[in-house]
C-alpha cells in the first residue's frame, strides 16, 4: 500500500513533470518530421492537421530529385572530416605539453586558448571574408575548413589537455623507462588510454562544424554548399515550401543528433573537469 | 655508497636532459599556437586595422584611414543603442531562463526512475539540432496563418485572433529568446546533472538527521553544491548567447524594423547588406570589448569564491 503510493507520489512528483519538460524539448522536431511527411494539399488549411491519414514521402524525393541535397550533404561532410583532422591533428601534442609540462608562459597560452572561445564570431568573419578573397580562398573546401578551425583548434586544445589530466603521469614515466622517447609515450601510451576523449572531442568538433551557419554562408557561395546554407536556400529557390524545408530540416539535423546522444557523457565530463581544475 | 659514486657522472646529463626539456614543451604547443596567431590574431588585427578605415567592399580605392571616426559614429548612431539595448534584454532574459528550466530538468532527472536513460537521451536533442533548422522549425511554429502555436492558443480561447508573432514588434524579440531558451536549456541540464551527481549523497542523509526541510537542503545543499558548475555554465553560456546570431538572423533577419537587432547581428548585417566593412569592424570591436569586460567583472564578482 504504502509502496504503491510512492510509487504514485513519484510518478506525480517527478515523471510526469519531466513528460511535460520532454515533450517541450522534442515537440518542435517531432511536429518538423509529421510536417515533412504530410502531402501538400494539409500544410496550408485554416485549422491546422495534427495528424495525417495520408503520410507521404513526396517532400523527401522532391529534395533529393530537385535540390542537389545529396551534393550538399557530402560538402558538409568534406568540410566536418577535415575539420575535425585539422583540430586533432594540431592540438594533440599541445595539449600534451600543457598537461605534462610546467613551462614560463604556460598559464598565458591556456588562458589564450580558453579566451579565443570568447572572441564574437562577427569579428572573425569580418576580417576572414576580406583575407580570403586576397588569397583566392573564397566558396573552397579550405577556406571554410579554415574558417572552422578557428573554433577547433582552441576547443580540442582545452579538452584534450583535460582528458589527458586525468591520466597519471606515472605512465609516462613507466614508458619512457621502457625506452619510449616523450613523444613515442604520448603516442604509444597516453594517447591510446585517452582514446574515448578523442572520440569525444572529434566528434563535438564535428558537430559544430556540420551545424555551422554564419560562416559557411558568407563565405561560400556556390562551389561548397554545406547543409545548413542549403536549407537556408530552400527558401530563396522555391518560395517558402515548408514541406520541402522541413524535410530538409529532418535530414539534415540527423547525423548530428545522432552523434551527439552518442557522446555526451564522455563530453561533460571533459567540460567540468577542465572548468573544475582550470 | 652507489648514489654517491653515480653522482658526478648523472649530473651533467639530467641537466642536458633538463635544457632539453625546456624547448620540448615550445615546440609540442607551436602547431597550435602558430595555427592560432594566422587564423584568429592575425585576422583580428585585421579588424582592427579596418575598424580604423572608411572601408567598403566595392569602393576598394577609396579607403581613407579615418582614426576613430567609426567609433564615434557609432556612438551617435541610434540603431546602435537600440541594439544594445536588445543586447542586453537577450542575454539577460535568455540565459536565467535556459539555468532555470535546466535547473528544474537536472533536479528531475537526479530522482530515480525506471526510463531515467531514455529521458537523459531525449533531453538533449534542441542542443544538438543546427541553428539554421530551429530557426526554420520555431517560425514554422510561430507562422501566422498556418502555425501550430496560433492554432493551439485559438483552440484553447487564450487568442482572439491568430498573432504575427515574429512580424509585430512588441512580441518578435521575446519570441525568439523563447526558441533560444528551448535551444539552451539542455546544456545547463546536463551540466547541472553533472554537478548534482558531485554532491556526496551523505550530506543529505545527514541534514535529514538534523530534520532539515527539503528546501532548506537544497538552499544548504544543492545550491551550495552546485556553484562551481554554475559559474562555469553561465560564463559559457553568457559568451555563448551574446555571440549567438544565427538563429536571430535566420527567423527574423533583424526586424521588424530594428526590433530584433541585438550588436553583433548589427554589425554582421551592416557588412553583409551595405558592405560596410569599416564601420561593422568598429562596431565588432565594440562588441569585442564590451563582452569582454563582462566576463572579467562576473569572474571578479562570481569567480572569486571558486578560486
Amino acid at each position: 500500500m504504502a509502496r504503491k503510493r510512492t510509487r504514485l507520489r513519484s510518478f506525480l512528483t517527478v515523471e510526469l513533470p519531466l513528460i511535460a519538460i520532454i515533450l517541450f524539448a522534442i515537440g518542435p522536431y517531432v511536429w518538423m518530421f509529421i510536417t515533412s511527411v504530410k502531402p501538400e494539399s494539409e500544410l496550408f488549411t485554416s485549422q491546422v492537421i495534427y495528424w495525417t491519414a495520408h503520410p507521404t514521402l513526396a517532400s523527401y524525393e522532391r529534395l533529393f530529385q530537385h535540390t542537389g541535397f545529396l551534393g550538399n550533404l557530402v560538402d558538409s561532410l568534406i568540410v566536418a572530416s577535415f575539420t575535425v583532422m585539422v583540430g586533432l591533428s594540431l592540438s594533440v601534442t599541445a595539449a600534451y605539453a600543457f598537461s605534462r609540462f610546467r613551462f614560463p608562459g604556460r598559464r598565458l597560452l591556456m588562458m589564450q586558448f580558453l579566451l579565443i572561445n570568447m572572441f564574437p564570431i562577427v569579428l572573425l568573419i569580418i576580417p576572414l571574408f576580406i583575407i580570403m578573397r586576397w588569397f583566392g580562398l573564397l566558396d573552397t573546401y579550405p577556406g571554410l575548413i579554415i574558417a572552422h578551425s578557428t573554433f577547433s583548434i582552441p576547443f580540442a586544445t582545452w579538452m584534450m589537455t583535460s582528458y589527458m589530466n586525468a591520466i597519471p603521469v606515472s605512465l609516462d614515466e613507466a614508458a619512457m623507462t621502457d625506452g619510449c622517447s616523450r613523444l613515442g609515450a604520448l603516442w604509444r601510451v597516453i594517447l591510446p588510454l585517452c582514446r574515448p576523449g578523442v572520440a569525444a572531442t572529434g566528434i563535438y568538433i564535428f558537430i559544430t562544424s556540420w551545424n555551422e551557419y554564419l560562416y559557411a554562408m558568407t563565405l561560400t557561395v556556390q562551389n561548397v554548399r554545406t547543409i545548413t546554407v542549403a536549407i537556408q536556400t530552400l527558401i530563396g529557390e522555391f518560395e517558402i515550401a515548408w514541406g520541402l524545408l522541413t524535410a530538409g530540416g529532418v535530414i539534415g539535423a540527423l547525423p548530428a543528433t545522432v552523434l551527439f546522444m552518442l557522446v555526451q557523457r564522455h563530453l561533460i565530463g571533459g567540460l567540468t573537469r577542465g572548468a573544475v581544475k582550470g | 655508497m652507489p648514489t654517491l659514486e653515480n653522482a658526478p657522472a648523472t649530473a651533467p646529463t639530467s641537466r642536458g636532459r633538463r635544457r632539453k626539456f625546456r624547448i620540448l614543451p615550445y615546440v609540442l604547443v607551436s602547431p597550435a599556437v602558430l595555427a592560432t596567431m594566422f587564423i584568429i590574431f592575425l585576422p583580428m588585427l585585421q579588424a582592427g586595422f579596418m575598424s580604423l578605415h572608411k572601408y567598403i567592399l566595392y569602393r576598394p580605392k577609396d579607403t581613407p584611414f579615418i582614426f576613430l571616426d567609426n567609433y564615434i559614429r557609432a556612438f551617435g548612431d541610434e540603431v546602435f543603442w537600440i541594439s544594445l539595448k536588445q543586447t542586453l534584454i537577450w542575454i539577460g532574459l535568455t540565459v536565467p531562463l535556459q539555468a532555470l528550466l535546466g535547473l528544474v530538468t537536472a533536479l528531475l532527472l537526479n530522482q530515480e526512475f525506471p526510463w531515467r536513460a531514455v529521458a537523459r537521451g531525449l533531453i538533449i536533442v534542441p542542443w544538438a539540432l543546427p541553428s539554421v533548422v530551429i530557426g526554420l522549425m520555431w517560425s514554422w511554429i510561430y507562422h501566422p496563418s498556418y502555425g501550430v502555436l496560433n492554432d493551439l492558443l485559438l483552440r484553447v480561447g487564450l487568442l482572439g485572433s491568430a498573432m504575427p508573432w515574429l512580424a509585430n514588434p512588441d512580441t518578435a524579440l521575446y519570441s525568439i529568446i523563447v526558441a533560444l531558451m528551448w535551444q539552451g536549456f539542455p546544456f545547463f541540464a546536463v551540466m547541472f546533472l553533472a554537478g548534482l551527481q558531485a554532491i556526496p549523497k551523505s550530506y543529505y542523509e545527514a541534514a535529514q538527521i538534523d530534520g532539515a526541510s527539503t528546501w532548506q537542503q537544497f538552499r544548504h545543499i544543492t545550491l551550495p553544491g552546485l556553484s562551481g558548475v554554475m559559474v562555469t555554465a553561465f560564463l559559457l553560456r553568457i559568451i555563448w548567447v551574446a555571440n549567438s546570431i544565427d538563429v536571430i538572423y535566420v527567423m527574423t533577419g533583424g526586424g521588424p524594423g530594428y526590433n530584433t537587432h541585438t550588436l553583433p547581428l548589427y554589425s554582421f548585417i551592416r557588412v553583409r547588406s551595405a558592405m560596410d566593412f569599416g564601420y561593422g569592424s568598429a562596431l565588432a570591436v565594440i562588441f569585442t570589448l564590451m563582452l569582454l569586460a563582462a566576463v572579467v567583472i562576473y569572474l571578479r564578482r562570481v569567480g572569486k569564491d571558486i578560486r
